[in-house]
């Protein structure tokens, strides 16, 4: 063991920005998992939890049960005023204004040139208010671009990363955890939704939504209900065999299920078309948008001559590959691994990875990964690897 | 956690036994195994190989990282840990025992190895 491997990679973790020098952000929550015994992570500047036991227990446990994750590290931003709507479709790359009350959409918000700023989750809470959640890498760059963006328009952008705690629990059990603490209708909240409601007696932004690949719900709260919910949370599921989750095995959920992580499959350099994602540019909404020329070029040339494509890659062998390991085939460097870890689902290593068109297709042989000068036999697959049944 | 005072350790995390007929047994510590998490895949030394004290002899894969292994001392390796290899997650559940990587007929140890009190020491400071 080297001594300097022991300190665990933060772009293992997907925040690549340097190092703050800056005091590390605790949320509300930190002293429960400091008292649960959590392994914590610099990650965006703040301090979280990275584990608190085994990291594929916990995977496993959200997988086939149920965890609670503590998410207070995400960006929310409130848009709010008469043009709210029109701000946001000029902002951001989807349509927003037809995002029903009480729903959410998947979004991202692009550069001019089309290079991707952030993916989003925006929330529509009213008529003239929305709830949009951003990575905590980039909260500031996005909350930046909103306020820029909001210049004539009767609309007002507010920083909200202060007011909110955000809890998730996630997993098959988790309806049945939630229902337990709460009077509100969740078998009438569906995916991509989101209604306020009251969960242990706490007033709550009730989310179905997550980035594990299962069932699951985020629970927006103020800061000060956090640590009350989150015990309430741990009572309720546990029978049901919930256990507290830390970013590790987020990580990993994510991975499996083929969700992007900004900063690995996308960045300033790639448009939502080069990652796979141009479905979430809508050209045909009212009104500008920042980027449109460029993503009207790039959704072009994705159709006539795609460049690299994201697929998924198995390891045929036990050792992993890893973020920014060349992926090769007869000897040529055709990509590049953009996430990689040991799927405990799969119980193999598993790669997200940018490669070339012509290597890209399922089952295309040759193709292997760099890891540190051999080149490892891997499979190219579909993205997910692993789908939830129901 | 604890490190057991029969033991002694490397700087670089792993420990090694007293030996018994000139041979030693290699692992690492309760400290590393913490602070890489799961380990999914070890890759050991060759039987027969030889290591040098303070060169890498293998690695450890965890979910979030990849580790070189050092080798404590300088010898010919007569045993690999075959539980762990087929069973990396013994590296967590029991590193100085069950865990434990591979054996070594030492020929040369560095002088710079630490008694469990100074490696305990070490990782506090």
């Amino acid at each position: 063991m080297g001594r300097n491997d022991l300190a665990l990679s933060r772009h293992a973790l997907g925040d690549d920005r340097p190092m703050s020098s800056t005091e590390l952000r605790r949320t509300a929550l930190d002293a429960l998992h400091r008292s649960l015994g959590a392994t914590m992570t610099d990650f965006a500047g703040w301090d979280m939890p990275l584990r608190y036991g085994s990291e594929r227990d916990e995977h496993l446990a959200v997988r086939t049960r149920a965890g609670l994750f503590d998410l207070s590290h995400m960006g929310e931003i409130t848009v709010t005023g008469p043009q709210a709507a029109a701000l946001l479709n000029h902002a951001l790359v989807g349509n927003i204004a037809s995002v029903a009350v009480g729903r959410a959409r998947y979004t991202m918000i692009c550069r001019a040139d089309g290079g991707i700023l952030d993916d989003l989750i925006v929330y529509r809470l009213a008529e003239t208010e929305y709830l949009v959640v951003a990575n905590a890498s980039n909260a500031q760059v996005v909350l930046d671009a909103l306020t820029e963006r909001a210049a004539g328009f009767d609309a007002e952008v507010r920083d909200d990363r202060d007011a909110y705690a955000l809890i998730a629990v996630q997993g098959p059990e988790s309806p049945g955890i939630l229902k337990s603490l709460t009077d509100a209708d969740l078998d009438g909240l569906k995916y991509y939704a989101g209604l306020p409601g009251t969960v242990a007696g706490v007033p709550a932004l009730i989310a179905r939504t997550g980035y594990t690949g299962e069932d699951g719900f985020e629970l927006f709260v103020k800061p000060e209900h956090a640590v009350e919910l989150w015990q309430a949370l741990s009572k309720a599921g546990e029978a049901a065999g919930l256990v507290p989750c830390g970013l590790s095995c987020r990580d990993t959920l994510r991975l499996e299920a083929g969700m992007p992580l900004y900063g690995h499959e996308l960045s300033t350099e790639l448009t939502p078309f080069d990652a796979g994602l141009g479905r979430v540019v809508k050209f045909d909404k009212e009104g500008d948008f920042v980027g449109r020329e460029a993503l009207a070029e790039a959704a072009a040339r994705a159709q006539e001559n795609p460049p690299r494509v994201l697929v998924g890659l198995i390891a045929e062998g036990r050792r992993v590959p890893r973020a920014g390991y060349p992926v090769v085939a007869g000897g040529e460097v055709i990509g590049e691994v953009t996430s990689g870890a040991p799927s405990p689902t799969l119980g193999r290593p598993i790669a997200m990875a940018y490669v070339d068109t012509a290597h890209s297709a399922v089952g295309t042989p040759g193709v292997g990964v760099d890891i540190r000068g051999s080149h490892e036999p891997h499979r190219v697959v579909a993205l997910p690897f692993y789908k939830r049944q129901n | 956690m604890s490190n057991p005072q029969q033991l002694r350790y490397s700087k670089e995390h792993e420990w090694l036994s007293a030996a018994e007929d000139g041979v030693s047994t290699v692992g690492i510590t309760e400290f590393a195994a913490n602070a890489l998490g799961d380990v999914v895949y070890a890759q050991l030394p060759e039987v027969g190989s030889a290591v040098t004290a303070g060169e890498t002899c293998g690695e450890l894969e965890s979910t979030k990282s990849v580790s070189d292994l050092y080798s404590p001392v300088t010898g010919e390796v007569t045993e690999i840990n075959e539980d762990v290899v087929n069973d990396p997650s013994l590296v967590n559940s029991a590193p100085f025992e069950g865990g434990w990587l591979f054996k070594v007929r030492v020929t040369e140890e560095p002088s710079d190895l630490l008694s469990a009190d100074e490696y305990t020491a070490q990782n506090a400071g």
